[in-house]
């Protein structure tokens, strides 16, 4: 391979990381409540199953190594960890697993975060900026490694309590899902 | 040659026994006659377990002598009843006449079985119906530590923060009262204390910068007649002119306050979420307070007052009479919310009124409990944090070396955070002057953070991973002589004993254990009598009561749980050892070996 060739090739690489890195300056305004139009539930009368209409913008937080970044720092800062662990759980249920009570797609846990659920889970709304509520929920979706690796924060420097979000296999959302046994 | 001595000194005291309970000479170099409960506080054996703790002393001790050692073998069960609820079950089922109550963790159903019908039937059910939400901030899992009896209601506490008092007869409502606020994190775990004509409650919630009390509301009509909080002014402490502690470092003037940066006791934690004695020749209450908040030392220099040690106070007016500090500037979640038993003892010589709490921390400490004065603290429990109690200061001596730090993770530190013991009770018998004290052998590793202060929301800074302590071992059962302060016998389990424990006038001791074995030891050598395997694991109280047949009955519920348990009842992924505030990562493999429950067994010889 000729030196053009290899130089063109890096230059090409570099540009594909991009996308990893792109980002908006302007953050939606805080008080914005983005409306995604999503179920919690595989079952809807009829042979179509539920009827869904999300915007893309789950895409581009999940995609997106900035947004998880923050996401990473804001679930300890907003005292997620408190409850959900480094994601095995311990008040709150675990989220490292494939079991989703509440849905496992960015926009369910947009939702959740910000309506709160029956049975523990506090209403961050109006407490934490819309954008950041995303952030977070990237991240967490980072966690059962349902982002692209090449977006996913790697390790941190604290006590290491299993892989880091890029390492770590994927369990994609199960209906009915459970933790592994062991 | 050590089952040799231990023969030897049961025979002694079996001999002792027969003579004379409390004049019998003691066994052989040990101080003084047999520790004994003062009768105001433990009245004679009437066949019911009307509280948690048998009695205001907090022996559990029952005077029962049908199953003995001999035939404990024969045991089988008499009856079984679902709670409906497949979470941590650490209620003390109660007896009270021909009624049995059963109390389920959240939603907190009280069920009333009558004893007096084949299969001992449901008589009612109430269901107080709490906020669901509550679950949300209830640290370590949704458990309750049991309902408790007087003047014809049944007085518990629900995890949304009510206290409720239900007619005994109908189990209708009598009244209910609010005093906790789910939206600041706290919840209510603990089982009441009634004395005279109060109830006693306190609050859980140390994990979420709750501030800690302790409430006496009027028996009959539900008002709150006094607030004792842990931290803050004097005369929100309920300290004042009769508050005569017995160490300089528990002196001085507004203590909950200056001993804290700026404002940080509001957020102290000092919660009250484990047991009350009460002792009615002096008409003070002894009970402890919990970890100060947050878990990250450092967020809070000073020795935190009044969290961490254990409060006398006149059950009238709440006003405090002495207060000591277990753990002054808590650096491990050392709660010292453990139970207290009431004893009169012969001291070097002077007969002295004490208490005997088996602390967190990893000692057991006998205390005067008319002056607060430290009389002992012997380790019973692997430690490597402390090197002793300074018994002219009353002070913890902590090891430098073991001190958690932020952003370095300090290992092998023992006990942990749930404590060489956690809030399961232990058992006194007169008969053989031993407590029988159920608990854990564990180490961890930890690493502070800076914790964030969002009310509502945990209130910590700590990772940590839980390890098996010395040996491998991570539950211990052991007879603890009291006298000489030193262990007699000791069983090891393979999970950590979460389990009570009560002991019969048939030196029998019974508990549970994290896999389902309900066990039964002799109380004098530790010897395995009896198991009988249940459907969850066990983490309840143990009680025994004369049925209206005139036979011993003994109840326990299974259902594992707690914050031990939380890795199967909260179905954690066992993959992040942080997770249930580092319980998990010691506790991989209780899912193999047990499921979620909730049932109530009593057995009976045939």
């Amino acid at each position: 391979m000729s030196a053009l060739a290899r130089l063109l090739l890096l230059v090409l690489l570099a540009f594909a990381g991009c996308q990893r890195e792109e980002r908006s300056f302007r953050a939606d305004p805080v008080a914005t409540e983005s409306i995604e139009k999503v179920a919690l539930v595989p079952l809807s009368p009829g042979p179509s199953g539920p009827v869904t209409d999300t915007s893309g913008k789950g895409k581009e937080y999940e995609n997106n190594a900035y947004h998880l970044a923050q996401g990473k720092t804001l679930y300890k800062w907003m005292n997620c960890n408190g409850c959900h662990a480094n994601g095995g759980g311990g008040s709150g249920p675990a989220l490292i697993d494939d079991l989703w009570i509440y849905g496992g797609s960015i926009e369910n846990i947009v939702q959740t975060i910000r309506e709160g659920r029956p049975n523990g889970m506090p209403s961050f709304r109006g407490k934490i900026p819309d954008d950041q509520i995303w952030q977070i929920a990237g991240f967490v979706r980072s966690m059962s490694g349902n982002v692209p690796k090449d977006a996913a924060p790697g390790r941190d420097d604290a006590l290491h309590p299993r892989p880091a979000e890029n390492r770590t296999p994927e369990f994609p959302p199960v209906s009915g899902g459970a933790p592994p046994p062991r | 040659m050590r089952s040799a001595k231990i023969a030897f000194a049961s025979l002694v005291a079996l001999f002792a026994s027969f003579a004379c309970l409390t004049l019998a000479p003691a066994q052989p170099g040990s101080p003084g006659p047999m520790p004994a409960p003062p009768a105001s506080a433990a009245p004679a054996e009437d066949g019911q377990w009307t509280m948690p703790a048998k009695n205001h002393a907090s022996t559990r001790y029952s005077g029962l002598a049908e199953i003995t050692t001999e035939n404990v073998k024969n045991l089988q069960v008499a009856f079984t009843f679902s709670t409906g609820v497949n979470r941590g079950q650490e209620a003390a089922p109660i007896v009270v006449g021909s009624t049995m109550y059963v109390l389920s963790p959240y939603p907190n159903i009280l069920y009333a079985l009558d004893l007096a019908k084949p299969g001992a039937p449901l008589k009612w059910q109430y269901n107080p119906k709490p906020e669901a939400a509550a679950q949300g901030v209830a640290c370590c899992d949704v458990v309750n530590r049991g309902p408790t009896f007087s003047g014809g209601k049944i007085f518990y506490n629900t995890l949304d923060g009510n206290v409720v008092a239900v007619d005994a007869e109908s189990g209708q409502e009598a009244w209910k009262t609010k005093v906790g606020n789910i939206n600041i994190g706290e919840t209510m775990t603990m089982a009441p204390l009634v004395a005279k004509d109060k109830v006693l409650v306190g609050n859980s919630g140390g994990e979420y910068g709750v501030r800690g009390w302790l409430k006496a509301l009027d028996a009959n009509s539900g008002k709150v007649v006094w607030t004792a909080y842990s931290t803050g002014p004097d005369k929100e402490v309920l300290i004042g002119a009769s508050y005569k502690p017995f160490y300089d470092s528990d002196k001085g003037q507004d203590l909950g306050v200056k001993t804290w940066p700026p404002d940080a006791w509001q957020q102290g934690g000092g919660t009250v979420w484990g047991w009350i004695s009460y002792d009615p020749d002096l008409n003070l209450v002894y009970y402890g307070t919990g970890n100060p908040g947050p878990w990250n030392s450092d967020q809070r220099p000073g020795d935190n007052k009044f969290t961490s040690g254990i409060f006398a106070r006149d059950l009238d007016t709440g006003e405090a009479r002495w207060f000591y500090q277990f753990s002054p500037h808590d650096l491990y979640d050392w709660d010292g919310v453990n139970e207290q038993i009431l004893l009169d003892m012969e001291w070097n010589g002077q007969p002295r009124k004490v208490l005997v709490r088996p602390e967190r921390n990893g000692y057991v400490y006998v205390i005067d409990r008319v002056t607060g004065e430290v009389l002992s603290a012997n380790v019973f429990g692997p430690v490597n944090t402390s090197t002793g109690v300074d018994l002219k200061t009353g002070r913890l001596q902590y090891v430098e070396a073991k001190k958690p730090q932020m952003g370095r993770v300090v290992r092998d530190i023992c006990p942990t955070a749930s404590g060489a013991k956690d809030w399961n009770p232990s058992a006194y018998s007169p008969r053989t002057g031993w407590l029988y004290l159920p608990h854990a052998n564990l180490c961890m590793d930890v690493e502070h953070s800076s914790a964030n202060y969002i009310a509502g929301t945990p209130y910590v800074g700590a990772e940590v991973r839980f390890k098996p302590g010395p040996g491998g071992h991570r539950g211990v059962f052991q007879a603890w002589d009291v006298r000489q302060g030193k262990t007699v016998w000791s069983s090891t389990e393979n999970f950590p004993v979460w389990s009570g424990t009560v002991v019969t006038a048939g030196d029998v001791v019974f508990y549970g254990t994290m896999e389902g074995w309900f066990k039964a030891l002799h109380a004098r050598t530790g010897e395995l009598l009896w198991q009988f395997k249940t459907s969850s694991g066990i983490i309840g109280q143990p009680t025994t009561y004369r049925g209206p047949d005139g036979r011993q009955y003994v109840a326990i519920l299974s259902g594992v749980g707690g914050w031990a348990g939380a890795v199967v009842a909260g179905d954690l992924d066992v993959r992040d050892g942080t997770a249930a505030l580092g319980f998990v990562n010691v506790m991989r493999d209780l899912k193999d070996v047990t499921t979620k429950g909730g049932t109530l067994y009593v057995f009976r010889l045939p």
